[in-house]
């Protein structure tokens, strides 16, 4: 950067301010890293807050997306990552990428409003249509337009000393704040399908040890770290207020990320929407991001001999006629976790169709069901081929 | 004042939900729950987090991932953790600690497993009772008290009532010793898994579909060895299967007191076993669970019970009316319709590449030294044709295992 060139972002940067000061009415502080403690309210780390008509997001806290991204009862995500000025993340390949002490990455979860709905009531809107719940570009990035949506958690995973440290926070009925939920919480919700169909659920904010349900992926050492992270999640394009550009590049141009100059050298998880790629590919990015960070290794679901990372094996480990460890009654009656052309004699598709706890897989993070993945996973399983052998 | 202020918001709020919202705790439960949620995320080394007596209604699982934590209550009758309305779970109570202890407490009608413990060492249950208390439901819950991948494990004292699949069932673990714990209505009573170094000792098993198994599954990182099973009472074990289709313990028929499956080295003496219908004790293979398919299994898996020895133990009653058509027809052709099996059912599946002289080496034999009891065997690689009572053939010693040692027993 020349002098001209700092000089010039200098005054962007006084321009913002002045914006949110008009704004708001309120002086925008800097994004706060607690480097302990629990802040009881969302607002405390500046990192995403209700401001005005907006969920906004602070200076320099930076958007993105996944590839695939986890089912969450078909709640939305708006996902940032936010680091201290002057550090950066490690890339990695296969891992998650190696993030600095002081690293905030948010997620909150909302959901549209449904036509018509009234602001106050449980419904929400059950679709993956996001062209109305995007804000006009306050300071920073894009936020949401708070008369559109309804925000229920956001989830702060803040990188300490000691490790990473998850805190969830739900948002109250007035849409301005949000205040630590560290023993969970449960909301009655209610689906509201384009075609006006709908359904009673009730959303779940995890407690923090449910957090490290999912953000444990290793046993031994126990640490709570980021899933999405990761190069083949982030390595798509996003819509920056600046314009469309690949993540993974956005990173290294801001100096969030380092150790890799060449973002298409990345790996990239398919998009599981995109009926352009290849089902094989959709199917296992799916698997991977809704059940590897359990069904892997090292992870918690290990005891089951069952890896449904991108990295596992396409036999008996992938679920392949391989008998179920430790179902119990999630075996729905079936034999196999996977029967090649036979989705509705195997378990795993089984287990996603269900709801209920005890037989439902993922064990935690839905009530629902995910219609969409379990079509994705059928036409997997109708689309491989052979037979599960019971001959001795 | 402020907890209790959200609690009650909380119920409130539920209680409004209507359509598949579940039934909302009371106000003084869902306190209850915030304050013990709490305690769980608090949890250091050194913690004891105590159980008041009274049933306290929880509607969500309780982990705990501390290490060195003590949960205490004041009575496995006394001390009642509900889990009939759970809506996130689906265990009772998650442990991913080592160093852990739970005793005198009750867990009820968790959705999924009652009490799971994943990856932990130096473990203790004592006096806890695991009960599904609507009787025995292919809708309960897995696992009652359920250790897996744990090191140093003890359970005594407790009691599982109406698992849908294992009571007391120990997975993939290492130096584990179950005593004097009842299990009933379970399908099977208590299972041991691909374990190592098991001592199973004055335990209680009646009214399960199975009293006591001990079964080595395929795919898994760690096949098991060496259990012995001894000093207990597996008797009336003729509980109709409830499991779900596919489940492992599906495949055990009603009325198995003792069953052997797939596992090596185990010892199995002086227990009182009596009047399971199918018979007492079952020596298997796992061709013989309907599980077995050449790509779906390890090739490296071993499916032969090798080493088991049989001895000291007092049969009575049973083999008298075994479950499914093929044991029934068996049976009665061999027997009559008044006769019975006798007390040691094997399925005849040995594995021929072994064989010398048409016998198993000295240490993969079955030897049965147990007065008069004789052996069946059910000829199953021949699809039952040339069934053969039997005991000469089974009339050999192997070494006697060792006691399991744990370190903080």
């Amino acid at each position: 950067m020349d002098s001209n060139q700092v000089a010039r972002s200098w005054r962007l940067w006084a321009c913002a301010g002045a914006l949110a000061l008009v704004a708001c009415g309120r002086t925008a502080q800097p994004v706060h890293f607690f480097a302990e403690g629990r802040p009881a309210k969302l607002s405390d780390w500046q990192v995403v807050y209700a401001d005005g008509g907006n969920l906004a997001l602070n200076e320099g806290v930076v958007p993105y997306d996944l590839n695939t991204p986890l089912f969450s009862d078909y709640a939305h995500k708006l996902r940032t990552i936010w680091l201290p000025r002057g550090t950066s993340a490690k890339y990695d390949v296969d891992g998650n990428f190696d993030f600095p002490v002081g690293t905030i990455i948010s997620k909150t979860f909302y959901y549209p409003l449904p036509k018509g709905a009234a602001r106050d009531s449980n419904a929400v809107a059950r679709t993956y249509d996001q062209s109305t719940e995007f804000s006009d570009k306050a300071i920073g990035e894009r936020g949401l337009k708070l008369a559109n949506v309804h925000l229920v958690e956001t989830r702060i995973l803040v990188r300490r000393e000691a490790g990473w440290q998850a805190l969830p926070y739900v948002w109250n009925a007035a849409q301005t704040e949000a205040v630590l939920a560290r023993t969970g919480d449960a909301k009655p919700l209610e689906l509201v399908a384009d075609d006006g169909s709908k359904e009673a659920f009730t959303y779940v904010v995890p407690n923090e040890n449910q957090c490290a349900g999912c953000h444990v992926a290793d046993l031994k050492t126990k640490q709570i770290a980021p899933i999405g992270t990761k190069a083949r999640h982030l390595n798509r394009e996003y819509p920056y207020a600046s314009g469309s550009e690949n993540q993974l590049a956005h990173f290294i141009k801001l100096g969030y990320l380092t150790g890799i100059s060449d973002p298409a050298s990345a790996p990239k998880n398919a998009d599981w929407r995109d009926a352009a790629q290849p089902l094989d590919a959709r199917a296992r990015a799916y698997l991977d991001i809704n059940c590897g960070h359990c069904h892997n290794a090292k992870g918690p679901a290990n005891t089951t001999a069952l890896d449904l990372t991108i990295f596992g094996a396409t036999d008996r480990y992938l679920g392949v006629c391989k008998p179920p460890v430790a179902a119990g009654r999630g075996t729905g009656d079936h034999f196999f976790d996977i029967v090649p052309g036979n989705p509705q004699d195997s378990i795993l598709p089984y287990r996603m169709r269900s709801s209920e706890p005890g037989v439902m897989m993922p064990e935690q993070g839905r009530n629902t069901t995910h219609v969409e993945g379990v079509v994705l996973i059928e036409q997997w399983v109708s689309a491989l081929r052979g037979a599960c052998d019971t001959a001795t | 004042m402020g907890k209790v202020a959200i609690a009650l918001l909380c119920a409130l709020a539920a209680g409004c939900g209507g359509g598949t919202a579940p039934q909302a705790l009371s106000a003084d439960d869902a306190a209850y729950q915030q304050k013990l949620q709490e305690q769980f995320l608090d949890a250091k080394p050194g913690s004891v987090i105590e159980i008041p007596a009274g049933r306290h209604a929880l509607d969500r699982v309780l982990t705990l991932r501390a290490n060195g934590v003590t949960i205490r209550g004041v009575g496995a009758d006394k001390s009642i953790l509900s889990f009939k309305n759970e809506i996130s779970g689906p265990e009772g109570m998650l442990v991913y600690a080592s160093d852990f202890t739970i005793e005198h407490l009750a867990i009820e009608d968790s959705k999924g497993d009652g009490l799971k413990v994943n990856d932990g060492e130096n473990i203790t249950i004592r006096d806890v009772r695991v009960e599904w208390t609507g009787g025995p439901k292919t809708t309960n819950g897995a696992y009652g008290i359920y250790p897996v991948k744990s090191k140093n494990v003890l359970i005594e004292d407790s009691a599982s009532i109406g698992a849908s699949d294992a009571g007391i069932y120990v997975g993939q673990s290492q130096n584990v010793i179950v005593r004097r714990n009842r299990a009933e209505k379970n399908v099977a009573g208590i299972e041991i898994e691909n374990t190592i170094n098991a001592d199973v000792y004055e335990n209680t098993a009646t009214g399960n579909t199975g009293g006591i198994l001990v079964f080595n599954m395929p795919n898994l990182a760690q096949p098991g060895q060496s259990t012995r099973v001894f000093n207990n009472k597996s008797f009336d074990n003729n509980l109709a299967n409830f499991a779900a289709k596919g489940a492992a313990v599906a495949s055990v028929p009603a009325g198995s007191g003792v069953v052997v499956n797939s596992n090596p080295k185990v010892e199995i003496f002086d227990n009182d076993i009596a009047g399971n219908h199918t018979a007492n004790l079952i020596i298997s293979s796992y061709f013989s669970t309907n599980y077995y398919n050449t790509r779906g299994v390890d090739p490296k898996y071993d499916p032969y019970p090798r080493g088991i020895f049989v001895y000291g133990n007092r049969f009575k009653g049973g083999g008298d009316s075994p479950d499914g058509l093929e044991l029934k027809t068996l049976k009665t052709a061999m027997f009559g319709i008044n006769g019975h099996f006798p007390d040691v059912l094997w399925d005849g599946y040995v594995d021929t590449k072994s064989l010398v002289n048409g016998l198993p080496p000295p240490a993969e034999r079955i030897c049965v030294q147990n007065g008069d009891a004789e052996v069946l065997n059910a000829d199953g690689p021949n699809k039952y044709k040339n069934p053969k009572v039997d005991k000469t053939s089974f009339q050999c010693e192997l070494p006697k295992l060792a006691a399991v040692e744990l370190p903080h027993s």
